[in-house]
């Protein structure tokens, strides 16, 4: 049946066809949706783990049991279970193994723009690169096969324009696969005398895969009219090639991005006069191409940085675009804000107006450091805000322990900001470190985590307690706050500080987009008594805004919180 | 048939993922081969969002670059005028009236600019301009801008009326289905 799916479901549709059974994620965007398609199939189990290592591992032990597995991620999720990965390739695998990777050239969501092919080189572990839905589907069956004939896990790389595209799919029945267990000590314990023997099978198994890669199905030439210039390409690349150049020229699209092939490229080259190896980020099949002695045009013509288009592609090679309409306008950005209602505005207002110096993690509550809050110093990686601020304090001998936090959401305190408390409370740094626990995985789009009390497919599950854990690792000083009462988390906030010893804050309510959550409704305002003084602007709320030096709400957003009310002095708001 | 492109531009949380999807459906049951791009996470929380919406005999770029729109769908008015450069110089822009400030704009940093619709048209952008915000609210729900707009769009296409309404109830809930109905024939009506 022909159906239009996204790739990260086209990606699930694959899964299902080809019998997994045990699915085991971390969510982030462009991944996401893999694991949220795969859980509606009921044949699969799916759920969702505190880190991408966890899941990695925990689709190791049920391909060892003898189930085909998948683990899904963003790029820098790969490098969180980087340490599966690197031995994963010496283990190998009993059931099929696969690990889904989504990279985001142009960091549509991301804090970096890693490429992840590498890790394929890096890890010796194959990696296949669909370049819309139809191949994320058939690529997917294949890396199960692959990796059951090559004896290794396969990495399918996606990225955003491809997880993100709906296209058309053409679906086929699922057909079940089991496999025994039996233990195999010199294959799967990975101690040096083991490890020492399994190396050369990762070496062997390379050149047998490169060998694969010479007449391996994906890898495709298409002719062209003219040999005066061809293509070296894969991906989303390969579609901008196309839009801009049709069948005029011959392509090599590459669907095994690692190991590449190395005659039949040799071979390409030979039948075009000109060379060009188009690619996003990184110069990973140009550089191949130029280690096998085939010389190419590649990086000189196409930037580093930023996801191509058929414009860019155009452009590079030096043909001249459309130009659309003009307006001649300068046009104001509009980035991305805290949602009205968000239960992190209150919060963070109160870390502004305290001067506080704030590491801050990965998650919606990113956008603190947006103007006019701006009250963020540091972002790095899930975790980083916790272990950040123990450095942070503790190498400043008490200059920073009053004046300094944390701020970390509950799904990325339970990914890795776990270990980096334990250090707090081991190594004794006068740290405070607040969880701003809305009840969700936000960012991504509302998936469940361990603090939530219910798994990826809304069942009712054990739900961690945060307070307790918090204890458990050595913390003395746990409080509770709700972040729409500013006098009480200023209060506490400044205790906190004062304490001599480590402390955890817990900020909590409810994500306001949650569908569960009630609002108050709606603030009025009173424009005879607003005098223009601006103290409710300093929040960042979307529903509030300036006209002609009077407040006003925008009623389709205000959800009624209340923190605008609490900074007014002229009692202008009124609850409805 | 040479790929046709539809730009649906907006602020995040307008809808503007159920009107791509409904698009995908009908263009791809009229026998179409169709992309349809979207964007997911953080830019998703009140910035500026853009689907692309792409179909012919056969689609490669999922990605519609600068002077390849033949429709931009416009949710709010200042993204009408950010996305313009986008559009065919013979394409058409449907622009929602409504204005929704950016926050630059609300902490008093810019300005939002005037009478943008006028300056569409003057640009030389064939523009139809309307409250879709108001045609929502008298559907049922201010929600309902998306289909209102799907609704207008729809008045460009030779489908039947019966085609997209039948869309409609494959994309939406059936909770749901009698308020994105009369949003969408409030907007194919004017």
């Amino acid at each position: 049946m022909k159906q239009l799916m996204l790739g990260n479901e086209a990606v699930a549709r694959g899964l299902y066809e080809a019998g997994c059974e045990f699915v085991s994620s971390y969510p982030g965007t462009p991944s996401t949706e893999v694991t949220e398609a795969a859980a509606k199939y009921k044949e699969i189990y799916a759920e969702w783990a505190p880190n991408e290592k966890v899941s990695m591992e925990s689709a190791f032990g049920a391909s060892l049991a003898g189930h085909r597995s998948f683990c899904g991620m963003k790029h820098v999720g790969l490098n969180v279970a980087a340490d599966p990965l690197f031995t994963l390739s010496y283990t190998g695998v009993n059931a099929g193994m696969v690990i889904c990777v989504a990279d985001d050239p142009g960091m549509h969501s991301s804090q970096n723009e890693q490429d992840s092919r590498h890790y394929a080189l890096a890890a010796k572990v194959p990696m296949l690169e669909p370049s819309d839905s139809a191949e994320a589907l058939s690529f997917t069956k294949l890396a199960y096969e692959l990796s059951e004939k090559y004896d290794t896990p396969v990495i399918i790389k996606m990225c955003t324009r491809v997880a993100h595209s709906q296209s058309v799919v053409e679906t086929a029945e699922r057909v079940e696969y089991a496999k025994e267990y039996t233990k195999d000590i010199a294959k799967y314990v990975m101690m040096p005398a083991n490890a020492k023997k399994r190396h050369p099978i990762v070496e062997e198994r390379t050149a047998k895969l490169a060998e694969y890669a010479e007449t391996a199905e994906i890898n495709t030439v298409e002719t062209g009219k003219n040999n005066e210039m061809g293509f070296i390409t894969s991906s989303t690349s390969y579609q901008y090639i196309k839009e801009v150049f049709g069948d005029k020229y011959p392509v090599m699209k590459l669907g095994m991005i690692w190991p590449l092939p190395t005659e039949s490229i040799k071979k390409f080259a030979a039948l075009v006069d000109k060379l060009v190896v188009v690619e996003e980020l990184d110069s990973f099949i140009e550089t191949h191409c130029k280690n096998i002695g085939v010389s190419c045009i590649g990086k000189e013509k196409f930037s580093l940085i930023d996801e191509l288009s058929q414009g860019k592609v155009a452009q590079a090679m030096g043909i001249s675009t459309e130009k659309g309409v003009e307006l001649g306008e300068a046009i104001p950005p509009r980035p991305p804000v805290m949602c009205a209602g968000c239960p992190h505005r209150g919060l963070f207002y109160t870390l502004k107006k305290n001067k506080l110096n704030v590491l801050g993690d990965i998650g919606c509550y990113t956008l603190g450091a947006v103007a006019p809050l701006s009250a963020l110093d540091s972002t790095i990686c899930m975790g980083a805000s916790v272990s950040g601020l123990h450095g942070f304090c503790k190498s400043s001998k008490g200059q920073m322990d009053g004046n300094s936090v944390a701020v970390i959401g509950d799904s990325t305190f339970m990914h890795s900001g776990i270990t980096g408390l334990v250090n707090i409370a081991y190594n004794q740094s006068n740290s405070t470190v607040i969880i701003v626990d809305n009840s969700i995985t936000g960012m991504t789009g509302h998936q469940h985590n361990p603090t939530t009390g219910f798994n990826l497919k809304g069942e009712a599950a054990a739900k961690v307690d945060l307070e307790a854990l918090c204890r458990a690792v050595g913390i003395n000083r746990v409080r509770v706050v709700d972040p729409y009462n500013l006098g009480e988390c200023d209060r506490v906030i400044k205790e906190e500080l004062k304490a001599a010893e480590p402390s955890v804050i817990i900020s909590r309510r409810p994500c306001a987009l949650l569908k569960n959550v009630k609002h108050a409704g709606p603030l009025s305002v009173d424009s005879e008594k607003c005098k223009g003084c601006g103290a409710c602007m300093q929040i960042g709320c979307p529903a509030i805004s300036m006209e002609n030096g009077v407040v006003k709400i925008d009623s389709t957003q205000c959800t009624g919180c209340s923190v605008c009310k609490q900074l007014c002095r002229f009692d202008v708001f009124k609850e409805v | 048939m040479e790929t046709k492109n539809i730009m649906i531009v907006g602020v995040g949380g307008q809808g503007s993922l159920l009107a791509s999807k409904l698009l995908g459906k009908l263009l791809m049951t009229r026998g179409y081969d169709v992309k349809v791009s979207e964007v997911h996470g953080m830019s998703q929380r009140g910035g500026s969002v853009v689907t692309y919406v792409r179909f012919g005999d056969k689609v490669y770029s999922p990605v519609i670059d600068k002077g390849e729109a033949d429709f931009i769908v416009a949710f709010e008015l200042l993204e009408a005028a950010r996305w313009t450069e986008y559009l065919k110089p013979k394409g058409k822009i449907i622009v929602n009236t409504q204005q929704i400030n950016p926050m630059p704009v609300i902490s008093g940093k810019a300005q939002y600019p005037q009478q943008l619709a006028e300056k569409l048209k003057a640009a030389g952008a064939d523009t139809d301009a309307f409250d879709a915000l108001a045609l929502a609210v008298q559907a049922g729900s201010t929600k309902a801008v998306n289909l209102v707009l799907m609704g207008r769009l729809s008045k460009y296409f030779d489908f039947t009326e019966e085609e997209w309404l039948a869309a409609i109830e494959q994309s939406v809930p059936p909770k749901f289905q009698q308020l994105n109905k009369t949003a969408f024939s409030l907007g194919r009506k004017q």
